[in-house]
């Protein structure tokens, strides 16, 4: 799995490929809370690499999204292909997170 | 004339390293039996929580057992059963999480299970002394 960071003003961009589960979500948990303590609020987690997501990954997103949230932030989605869009559904947590068709998009909506 | 039926097994460490060989053993398997992308993901995604669940709540942590998995292609479908040897487990003792709460107040407990619920048409499981925890996941091509 490889991680890489991009920073904007308002937030900073996550792109994952690769698997997020048991044995990975906590790399991903670990960028999550470096740019919260950075003192961004704001992150977009650009799922357009990502292979797969389990439940652990699930809570990754919305326990940053908690950190965020806290700090008047939000995390966002991009770029979500079918086997997300499937996982997110199953479990239900769409309601928790936004959504977005592009990083423009994803990044203008800070 | 027996008719013996094709019933693949391989036990794998307990380890959350296993998730992808795992991941890719129950992938063929569901493949051959019919099932389309989504459908493999969906059974992927099903014995990646079994497995998860297993190792960190069965075992207690990785690197303390095994998990042996079996599939077997049905007419219309698949079965996949998990071994492991950990502590008992009791899904009924397990609710399915509450998602229609503040994000504040989400907790984690039951998310895999409730996957796994979601996923599946039926499921099974058992416990005695001697094999451990028996776990039967049946998902059919017209679900």
């Amino acid at each position: 799995m490889e991680i890489s960071k991009t920073e904007y003003k308002r937030c900073d961009l996550i792109k994952v490929s690769g698997r997020v589960d048991s044995n990975t979500a906590p790399e991903v948990e670990k960028a999550f809370n470096q740019v919260i303590e950075s003192g961004k609020s704001g992150i977009v987690f650009d799922m357009e690499d990502v292979e797969f997501l389990s439940s652990r990954g699930i809570w990754v997103l919305l326990e940053a999204q908690k950190l965020c949230r806290r700090e008047n932030g939000k995390l966002v989605l991009v770029n979500v292909n079918d086997n997300m869009h499937q996982t997110l559904d199953l479990a239900g947590v769409k309601h928790f997170v936004e959504i977005h068709d592009d990083i423009t998009e994803a990044v203008g909506s800070f | 004339m027996f008719k013996t039926r094709l019933m693949p097994t391989r036990k794998f460490p307990g380890r959350f390293e296993s998730l992808v060989p795992i991941s890719n053993f129950v992938a063929q398997a569901a493949e051959q039996a019919g099932f389309d992308d989504r459908g493999i993901y969906a059974v992927r995604l099903a014995v990646d929580e079994a497995c998860s669940n297993i190792i960190e709540h069965g075992y207690g942590g990785e690197d303390r057992g095994s998990i042996k998995c079996t599939y077997e292609v049905l007419a219309d479908g698949i079965k996949i059963t998990l071994q492991d040897q950990g502590i008992a487990f009791d899904p009924a003792a397990i609710p399915d999480p509450d998602f229609n709460v503040a994000l504040e107040d989400l907790a984690p407990r039951g998310a895999g299970l409730f996957l796994i619920r979601q996923i599946m048409d039926e499921i099974q499981f058992a416990f005695d002394s001697q094999r451990g925890n028996t776990l039967v996941m049946v998902k059919y091509l017209s679900s």
